[in-house]
């Protein structure tokens, strides 16, 4: 960092010293003080369009936007005048008279951008006129998600997500004026378009508008039917972030009081999915080391990302043989439960509700995919998003923050902690060469793989392992994917193994995650933050490697022999879908 | 909600031969999207669903991308236009002399609003700002043909003469 | 190309052209030597074309073979000669006679009777430029020329914008020359600085400043660009240019890439000018084929080319950014500033990007030097300005003046006053982004500050006049109307503010507006000046603002008596039928397109059938029974 120019200026009278280049905002907060934004949201949408953020600038005309205005030597900065708590006040009111306020039945109802603007600079009132204002439908067509345009600020954060993170731009701005709105192309809805379930759009957006489809509902009846035994399974990374949905601090592990919890809304059974993500692994490894030694298609993508599996269905279909054929952590639960479990403990697989909790839109869309099926019924009845979960727990009213931990219900109580680092990027791809580097090789020792881990976009890394050399990836976000795939497309890239997680961060920051807001995210690394509860968890486990798991040992044992043969073959692995863009 | 297609799409096999040319001569150029949807215009009329999925697959952009530039700007239609396209000067030369008068006598004679096309296709109504004619203002434009000076009676006449099979095109 | 081929081009024109420039007799002198006995240049506009002048040049084509003169006329087809309004217009030099509304029969008597036999068509001409005791006054005498000082539109209706040869004839491209081989790149910025002009699309810019920062970045690719997006409703002056003298446009972006270093221009330029893109493309074509444009430019190594884009009919494309990102390919939406295009513009390169009228200066001040050109104009305004004169004023036209030339000269003088008698009331400047500068004010010099001042600003050039039957807060009304049109969008202020003041202001015109209406209108207009994203959410309120500086008491008439008093807003007014007056001809019944009037049982006095009468309730408003009544006998209330 040296060689950085340095750029003094003063905020409210504060002097601050910023590199060049820096803008208001950051100069600001800097010093302490923090200025209200809306469009704005960090590494995803630059475009100083909803002007919450004006302050008075020396050197101006007018008022600026703090989160583009690049500072300069010796200017001087006013966040709080009159002037500019007008200016934000009117604009706050200009978008509540084109908003559909309804508070009070809003997802977002206490953790709204919008709502606590409104608050801040004090907005009560209709003041300007709305009459013939259009009212939108809403977009209900898809199993993950529901558009809603009529709470829609324009702030334009979900179409950057969208389409710069994810380079999948399904939604994108609409006519001009007051007319502008956000919608697929010729007003089509989301399932006929190839949106990829993500969800990503909807942790960006600062309002209501955009949801998950909840299936609270069928839970909460499921868990009142006296024929439906219900099991509950999480996903490693719902135990990093649900505490956020009860104001816990950002990276908490809560997963004992997790399990209490979902024993306490009425669970029959509460299990780990981290068990299947080790089955992922010795499924996973297996095909790996196989496809290698066979000389079979390479580089080999993994699959447990159902964000990344859409994706590829509809942009890369010719790269469909890549993806390992294991079925996600999700779906091997469920085949798992509603065959082996239930054939242990005689339950009829019809009656068993098995609910999956994961960070995850993508896997609501998931679940109901045809090919995964094993049975004539779905394999996971519903996938509950960590948001959905939290809200149950409140509405059940049980006081989450005081809980008691409680374990895990056997048999799927132990997990290794290469499981539980599935959750972030990179983990995957570390709890598969544990595996493959001790089955390749059987003296090594190597648990930790720190190259591949981090926030970054793009990871790559070569190992030597059994005489082999390994040249891995790792990408997430959707448009990092798309990079790795046109540079392997082309030859520019020889990879042996890829791990592809659609959600920047991995599913510590998947689309079913408690939604953080811009006050938060504008100036947190919230990703890493949450990713140091899985890595903790991992390196507090005694055990690290997934062949190493008394539960595999079991599972294979007494159900699927080994990895790869015919009763694993059927319950755990499945095919892939092309689909259109 | 902006309009859907109405009418079926029918394109035919030189259209799009010349659609994928003008989309081979722009695709390397910088900033192509623009240049290759108003070519895509001149050879359709006006810019469905399948113009644009080509132009996209094309350019290699996503079709709400496409979809949004072509709803930015107001001279890229998405319904096919009449026969005879109409469109009476809006710019404020004509609105002071009384254009807006113009407009509704349009409307009225032809019984449908602004952006829309008569039924049996005949006519559509637009308007526009300054075509550059200030000095006839109020203008008003079928197809090529220029109207200046215009008072709102004599629109009916006008128009009727494009009617009885009178002025071809 | 050399200097010397130029040189002998322009040697080979000028003289032909000086007869179209110089007083009469001097000029039949010359026209000898030209070996044309006259020339007749016929104005091919977008205006004059749309008044038929297309026949009126085959028609004189036709004639001029017919008659067997063909050889001893030359017709030269121009760009716009500013008098839209009279076209189509023909101009006969050396005498400089003007045959205005020209028609096909006309032009073929003028071609026997004044071209061959010697006999001016008095009858056809413009006239004005026939005096009562019949002597006849050439086009630059006329009061509408007389006050006028041409620069930008030098070239206009003088040569034919086709002929490359005709503007190097003006000595054209021999600023360029004098730029790539006798200045530097300071040399070139210091002059447009010293001469002092200032951007003509609007904010009004000094030009050499700009030239300067984008010279300053640092950067092995920089672009230059035209803006001839012509926006504002109205105004046709960047029309006008590229239509007649497409390649001083040209010239001054060659000379701008020369100054910063850039070697690659656009043009963008409306859709809805086909003749402009059309000439343009012509005037590139050639300038190419001259080696004017290209690499190595009159051998000095500098190349330079440009492209043509077009605009789809999105006014904020007009704004800076917003152009640069419909360059790009996207939504037309403005960025914010900084960082400015001269640091980083086009594709994320430095950029210059001109309005055309700017453009056609540059090449004279190069030549002539910024002396002379800042001997013209005000303090704070150099240089003269080109107007659309629109609206309710006599002469609609294009005009250039000095700056610093009061508006009663423009009004009363070139514009020939308001028609039918009535008074002028306001004039409105600088298109949906200017205001309405009202009559007390007519004896101000027009420069940018004093525009400024009166709350209203240059833009770039619509001059709309008003008479006493516009109604204010309907022109208002029409502006935000335009600019909720035309709003990209994309920040609040402005894609929800515009559409806000719309919907009070129809509540004021449909008389429902209440007082504290009037204070809402001041304070959304205010917040969008001040927290906008670009100038059109800033200045969009401009139009409400001047006029409730200045028409307060018409808002109120409306908000408190209900009335329009300019008679315009259809809600606060009505039409009825006298019944005394009216024959009960059923004129106007056969006409009301909502069959709105019937016959009563009374018949006045005198009258032989019933009177009519109108139902209110059906009634839209529409004025057009008043039109149709010969006997006076519908008033409106
Ligand atoms: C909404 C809006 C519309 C504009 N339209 C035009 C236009 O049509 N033509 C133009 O030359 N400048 C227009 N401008 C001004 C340009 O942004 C820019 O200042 C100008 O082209 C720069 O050239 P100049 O320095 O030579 O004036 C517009 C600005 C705004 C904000
Ligand atoms: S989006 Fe926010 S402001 Fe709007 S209804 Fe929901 S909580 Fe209320
Ligand atoms: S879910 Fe993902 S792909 Fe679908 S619209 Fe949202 S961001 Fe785009
Ligand atoms: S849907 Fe949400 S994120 Fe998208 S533009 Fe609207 S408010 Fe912003
Ligand atoms: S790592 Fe993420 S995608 Fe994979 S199983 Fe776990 S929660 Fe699901
Ligand atoms: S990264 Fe995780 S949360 Fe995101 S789509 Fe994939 S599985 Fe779901
Ligand atoms: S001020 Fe208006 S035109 Fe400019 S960026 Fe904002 S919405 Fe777009
Ligand atoms: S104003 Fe128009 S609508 Fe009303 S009566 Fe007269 S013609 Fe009919
Ligand atoms: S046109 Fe005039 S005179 Fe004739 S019926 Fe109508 S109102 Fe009476
Ligand atoms: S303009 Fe800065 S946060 Fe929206
Ligand atoms: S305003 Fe109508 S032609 Fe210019
Ligand atoms: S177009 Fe002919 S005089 Fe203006």
């Amino acid at each position: 960092m040296e060689n950085v120019q340095m750029v003094h200026l003063k905020i409210n009278g504060i002097p601050a010293e910023v590199p060049a280049g820096s803008t208001i905002l950051q100069a600001a907060k800097s010093v302490g003080v923090e200025i209200p934004t809306l469009c704005y949201l960090k590494d995803v949408n630059c475009i100083g369009a909803c002007r919450i953020c004006v302050v008075e600038a020396t050197g101006a005309r007018g008022l600026v936007a703090a989160c583009v205005y690049p500072v300069a030597e010796g200017m001087e900065v006013q966040t709080n005048t009159p002037k500019v708590r007008a200016s934000r006040k009117t604009t706050v009111e200009l978008l509540l008279s084109n908003h559909k306020k309804k508070c009070l039945s809003c997802v977002r109802n206490n953790n709204c951008e919008l709502q606590k603007l409104a608050i801040d600079y004090n907005v009560d009132e209709d003041r300007f006129p709305s009459d013939g204002d259009p009212e939108y439908e809403l977009d209900t067509s898809s199993p993950y998600l529901i558009r809603d345009n009529n709470k829609c600020v324009k702030c334009m954060r979900c179409i950057a997500a969208c389409k710069d993170v994810q380079s999948v731009s399904v939604i994108g701005k609409i006519d001009r004026g007051f007319k502008t709105r956000v919608d697929c192309a010729f007003d089509k809805n989301l399932m006929e378009s190839p949106c990829v379930g993500c969800g990503q759009c909807i942790v960006a957006c600062p309002v209501g508008a955009l949801r998950e489809k909840s299936n609270e509902d069928q839970v909460w009846n499921a868990l009142a039917d006296p024929d439906k035994k219900v099991v509950f399974f999480t996903a490693p990374a719902v135990r990093a972030t649900l505490g956020e949905a009860f104001n816990m601090p950002m990276g908490t592990n809560v997963e004992g009081k997790m399990a209490a919890a979902i024993r306490r809304l009425g669970a029959d059974g509460v299990f780990d999915m981290n068990v299947t993500a080790d089955l992922t692994i010795m499924e996973e490894a297996n095909e790996l080391i196989e496809r290698i030694k066979g000389g079979k298609t390479l580089p080999m993508f993994t699959s447990c990302c159902p964000g990344w599996i859409k994706f590829c269905e509809h942009y890369y279909p010719e790269f469909l043989d890549h993806i390992s054929t294991c079925k996600s952590p999700q779906q091997m639960f469920g085949a798992v439960l509603k065959s082996y479990y239930c054939e242990k403990n005689g339950i009829d697989p019809k009656n068993l509700f098995v609910v999956s909790v994961i960070p995850c839109t993508a896997k609501k869309f998931e679940v109901t995919r045809e090919e995964q099926r094993t049975g004539d019924f779905d394999d996971v009845d519903v996938a509950l998003t960590t948001r959905e979960l939290g809200r149950m727990i409140k509405s059940a009213g049980i006081d989450f923050v005081d809980l008691e931990d409680e374990r895990f219900d056997q048999p799927f109580e132990t997990a290794t902690g290469a499981g539980v680092i599935f959750g972030a990027t990179g983990g995957v791809m570390e709890a598969a060469l544990r595996t493959a580097a001790a089955t390749l090789d059987g003296t090594c020792k190597a648990v930790e793989f720190k190259e591949v881990r981090g926030t970054q976009g793009i990871k790559e890394a070569t190992y030597k392992v059994g005489g082999v050399e390994l040249n891995v990836a790792v990408a997430s976000g959707l448009a990092n994917a798309r990079k790795i795939v046109e540079q392997v497309k082309s030859g520019e890239k020889n990879y042996h193994f890829v791990e592809i997680m659609a959600c920047p961060g991995g599913c510590i920051n998947g689309g079913g995650q408690p939604v953080t807001s811009d006050s938060v995210r504008n100036y947190v690394d919230f990703k890493t933050i949450r990713a140091s509860a899985l890595y903790s968890s991992d390196e507090a486990n005694t055990l690290r490697k997934s062949h190493e798991s008394p539960v595999m040992k079991l599972l294979y044992d007494e159900y699927f022999e080994a990895p790869g043969k015919e009763k694993a073959h059927h319950l755990l692995h499945t095919t892939y879908v092309k689909r259109g863009k | 909600m902006s309009e859907k297609t109405l009418n079926a799409f029918k394109g035919t096999a030189e259209q799009e031969a010349a659609l994928k040319e003008v989309i081979a001569k722009h695709h390397d150029q910088p900033g192509g999207l623009m240049p290759v949807l108003q070519e895509a215009q001149g050879i359709y009329g006006y810019l469905p669903l399948e113009v644009q999925t080509m132009v996209a697959d094309g350019l290699g952009i996503s079709l709400s991308e496409v979809y949004g530039v072509a709803t930015f700007y107001s001279q890229f239609s998405l319904t096919p236009k009449g026969k005879h396209q109409i469109s009476v000067c809006l710019g404020t030369a004509c609105y002071v002399k009384g254009s807006a008068k113009i407009l509704e006598a349009v409307e009225n004679q032809l019984g449908i609003k602004s952006g829309e096309c008569t039924p049996d296709g005949l006519f559509s109504i637009d308007s526009c700002r300054c075509v550059g004619a200030c000095g006839l203002a109020p203008v008003m434009t079928i197809g090529e043909e220029v109207y200046g000076r215009l008072v709102p009676d004599q629109v009916k006449k006008i128009l009727d003469s494009y009617k009885e099979g009178g002025a071809e095109a | 190309m050399t200097i010397n081929e130029l040189n002998q081009i322009r040697d080979s024109k000028a003289d032909l052209i000086k007869v179209r420039r110089i007083v009469a007799e001097e000029a039949a002198k010359l026209a000898e030597k030209t070996g044309y006995r006259k020339q007749v240049l016929v104005c091919g506009g977008t205006g004059c074309q749309s008044s038929g002048s297309k026949k009126v040049l085959e028609a004189l084509e036709d004639e001029l073979k017919a008659q067997g003169i063909e050889n001893e006329i030359l017709v030269v087809r121009t760009g716009c000669f500013g008098l839209c309004s009279l076209g189509p217009i023909m101009i006969v030099y050396p005498e400089g006679t003007f045959y205005a509304q020209a028609t096909p029969e006309g032009v073929r008597r003028v071609v026997k009777e004044h071209l061959k036999e010697g006999n001016v068509c008095k009858d056809l001409l413009y006239k004005e430029t026939v005096h009562e005791d019949g002597s006849i006054i050439s086009l630059a005498e006329t009061n509408f020329y007389k006050k006028q000082k041409r620069i930008a539109l030098r070239n206009c209706g003088v040569i034919d914008p086709e002929n490359i040869d005709e503007y190097i004839g003006t000595h054209g491209y021999e600023a360029l020359y004098k730029a790539l081989t006798s200045m530097s790149q300071d040399d070139v910025i210091k002059e447009v600085l010293d001469s002092g002009i200032r951007g003509r699309g609007g904010a009004g810019f000094p030009t050499g400043r700009k030239w300067m920062f984008a010279k300053a970045s640092q950067g092995d690719i920089k672009y230059v660009a035209c803006n001839a997006d012509e926006g504002d409703p109205g105004a046709f002056m960047d029309r006008s240019i590229l239509e007649g003298d497409p390649h001083a446009i040209i010239e001054a972006m060659a000379i701008a890439a020369y100054a910063i270093g850039a070697h690659q221009g656009f043009v963008y330029v409306r859709a809805e000018y086909p003749v402009a893109v059309h000439r343009l493309s012509v005037a590139l074509e050639q300038a190419r084929e001259r080696g004017l444009l290209g690499k190595d430019i009159f051998g000095t190594g500098f190349d330079f080319d440009i492209e043509i884009r077009l605009g789809a009919g999105a006014f904020v494309c007009g704004e800076e950014t917003a152009l640069m990102t419909s360059i790009e390919g996207h939504r037309g939406e403005p960025r914010p500033r900084p960082p400015f295009p001269a640091v980083k513009g086009l594709f994320g390169k430095p950029t210059v990007l001109n309005n055309v009228e700017t453009l056609a200066n540059i090449a004279q001040i190069i030549r002539k030097g910024a002396a002379w050109y800042s001997s013209m104009g005000t303090e704070g305004s150099k240089g003269t300005k080109v107007f659309a004169l629109g609206g309710k004023i006599t002469n609609v036209g294009l005009v250039e003046v000095p700056m610093g030339t009061t508006l009663r000269e423009v009004v009363e003088e070139i514009g020939g006053g308001i028609p039918n008698g009535k008074k002028f009331k306001a004039a409105q400047t600088g298109g949906p982004s200017g205001g309405c500068i009202p009559a007390k004010y007519i004896d101000t010099p027009i420069d940018y500050d004093n525009l400024v001042a009166l709350g209203s600003m240059m833009g770039s050039g619509g001059l709309i006049i008003m008479d006493e039957d516009t109604c204010m807060v309907d022109i208002s009304k029409f502006y935000l109307e335009f600019t909720v049109d035309e709003s990209c969008g994309k920040c609040t202020p402005c894609r929800v503010g515009t559409k806000r003041l719309l919907q009070i202001l129809e509540k004021i015109t449909s008389g429902k507006g209440e007082m504290e209406d009037i204070d809402k209108l001041e304070e959304l207009a205010n917040h969008m000046k001040s927290s906008s994203l670009c100038a059109l959410g800033q200045s969009a309120p401009n139009p409400v603002l001047s006029t409730l500086k200045s028409f307060r008491d018409e808002y109120e008439a409306h908000i408190k008596d209900k009335k329009c008093p300019a008679g315009v807003c259809k809600s606060l007014l009505s039409f009825e039928i006298e019944k005394e007056k009216c024959i009960g001809c059923g004129l106007c019944a056969r006409n009301c397109p909502v069959s709105a009037i019937s016959k009563t049982d009374y018949t006045a006095p005198g009258k032989k059938l019933p009177a009519m009468a109108i139902d209110q309730s059906k009634c839209i408003k529409c004025g057009v029974c008043m039109s149709n009544c010969k006997f006076g006998a519908v008033i409106k209330k």
